[in-house]
């Protein structure tokens, strides 16, 4: 599983990092990815934020 | 997983009833499933429609949650639930006219919120209410001949809907009949914060105000409030909340209680192979040992997806909720974002920057332990995510 983001759409507005902040972390400067290649545990978790971004910024790729 | 699910189905088609939906198949559940939504558009992101749909800055197709969702389900579109039988595990549509019932074996029920409408009765054209894509983008017609606009109602949807028209140059009055904006969301103390941030941006902000009556045969021309003086008006739009869209289970025995009472896995009280998410659902929360009903974005989607664990799981193994709730709001170029529930906080105290300055963190705490966080500094709250859900001491700390 790979996390991708277009931080060019994102507009920080944390609903990933609320949902899973093992991998996703807004800060001051914009959105990280901590671990672009997560663990098998954290599908869940990540495929909810993708879909829950509402500027649908995150890609998840399997 | 329980093995006697073979047909399920969920009501509504929103974020939750369709994470829900897409839970169930990750889970591996292989049987019938069915969703039935009464809005005929594919699923979409309702967080744009007070804010960047509305002005212009995306267009519809922004919105849409499809890619992403490609739910192996039946599909029902412009169909909406009227009767739910528990005892028969029935449900009766009303299929776009044409009655339907349905059996379910696990029901799913997240028909949302239906927006306030105007107590008075009937209103003159150019007031309109905003909750769907459809209500959005007929405001925002509007907009384009450069109304005057009067918002009622200074909750989020009002607040957000006020500070873009005046992103767009608008003339704004913004009518709230309580004693300040955003009042029961953010407290006293951050009412008067965003209160100043609107004046600051030319909103003419009228607090402890209420509209008496609309001005206007026809096409409405203005509003006159409670203090008798009228304010001129093109376009009004009413922002006085929801109500969960609880009507239609009048008589069916779950509980209602301002939404459909649940324990804190979704299941519903009174019914049994029955669970709810998103708006329409009062979950009992364990970290603020409380029924809560909550109107955020990634909550109902996270609840769809609790909730439809606790069908395939069975209510007796399923597993609680308990992740704070978090939401977030744009007006003009501030971003505010909430974790945790300050309701009935009896303490408050700025924990970082200044608010004067617009980039600033404060805490709300009750009891001497912190429940929520309140912060314009993008992600900072997650920082205190431990904090609020162990309830430490009031003010809290950031452990390095």
């Amino acid at each position: 599983m790979k996390v991708a983001v277009d931080l060019d759409t994102c507009d920080g507005n944390g609903v990933c990092m609320s949902i899973c902040h093992e991998v996703f972390d807004v800060r001051e400067d914009g959105l990280h990815v901590l671990d672009e290649r997560p663990r098998d545990e954290l599908r869940q978790q990540i495929k909810g934020a993708e879909v829950s971004c509402p500027t649908q910024a995150i890609t998840v790729e399997d | 997983m329980r093995d006697d699910l073979h047909d399920i189905v969920v009501v509504g088609a929103g974020i939750a009833g369709m994470r829900a939906a897409e839970t169930f198949r990750q889970e591996g559940y292989d049987g019938a499933l069915t969703v039935v939504g009464d809005e005929w558009h594919a699923p979409y992101h309702r967080p744009p429609l007070s804010k960047k749909l509305l002005s212009g800055q995306i267009q519809r197709a922004g919105i849409d949650l499809a890619p992403q969702f490609d739910v192996d389900a039946r599909v029902l579109r412009g169909a909406s639930a009227h009767r739910l039988d528990p005892s028969s595990h029935t449900l009766d549509l009303d299929d776009d006219g044409t009655p339907l019932s349905l059996h379910y074996d696990g029901l799913v029920i997240a028909t949302g919120a239906t927006p306030r409408s105007w107590p008075g009765g009937a209103v003159p054209e150019g007031v309109m209410l905003l909750r769907t894509v459809d209500d959005c983008l007929a405001i925002r017609e509007q907009l384009a001949d450069d109304p005057r606009v009067v918002v009622v109602g200074g909750g989020f949807i009002g607040a957000e809907v006020a500070a873009t028209c005046r992103m767009l140059g608008l003339e704004v009055a913004l009518i709230e009949r309580s004693d300040g904006l955003l009042l029961s969301a953010l407290g006293a103390e951050m009412a008067t914060c965003w209160a100043q941030l609107h004046k600051s941006h030319g909103v003419d902000l009228r607090v402890g105000a209420s509209v008496e009556e609309f001005v206007g045969d026809g096409r409405v021309k203005g509003v006159r409030l409670n203090d008798g003086s009228q304010l001129a008006a093109d376009l009004v739009i009413v922002g006085l909340g929801v109500s969960p869209a609880t009507e239609w289970l009048d008589g069916s025995g779950l509980r209602i209680d301002d939404g459909l009472v649940c324990d804190a896995t979704g299941a519903v009280e009174g019914g049994s192979d029955v669970v709810a998410a998103g708006d329409i659902a009062r979950w009992w929360h364990p970290r603020y040992e409380r029924h809560l009903r909550i109107e955020h974005w990634d909550h109902a989607g996270r609840q769809g997806e609790t909730a439809a664990r606790t069908l395939l799981a069975g209510a007796d193994r399923a597993d609680a909720y308990d992740e704070l709730p978090y939401f977030w709001s744009d007006q003009y170029d501030v971003k505010l974002q909430m974790l945790g529930v300050p309701t009935d906080y009896d303490s408050f105290a700025v924990v970082d920057g200044r608010p004067e300055d617009w980039n600033f963190t404060a805490a709300y705490g009750r009891d001497g332990a912190t429940i929520a966080v309140l912060s314009t500094t993008p992600g900072r709250v997650q920082a205190y995510r431990d904090a609020i859900k162990g309830g430490d001491e009031f003010p809290p700390t950031l452990s390095a």
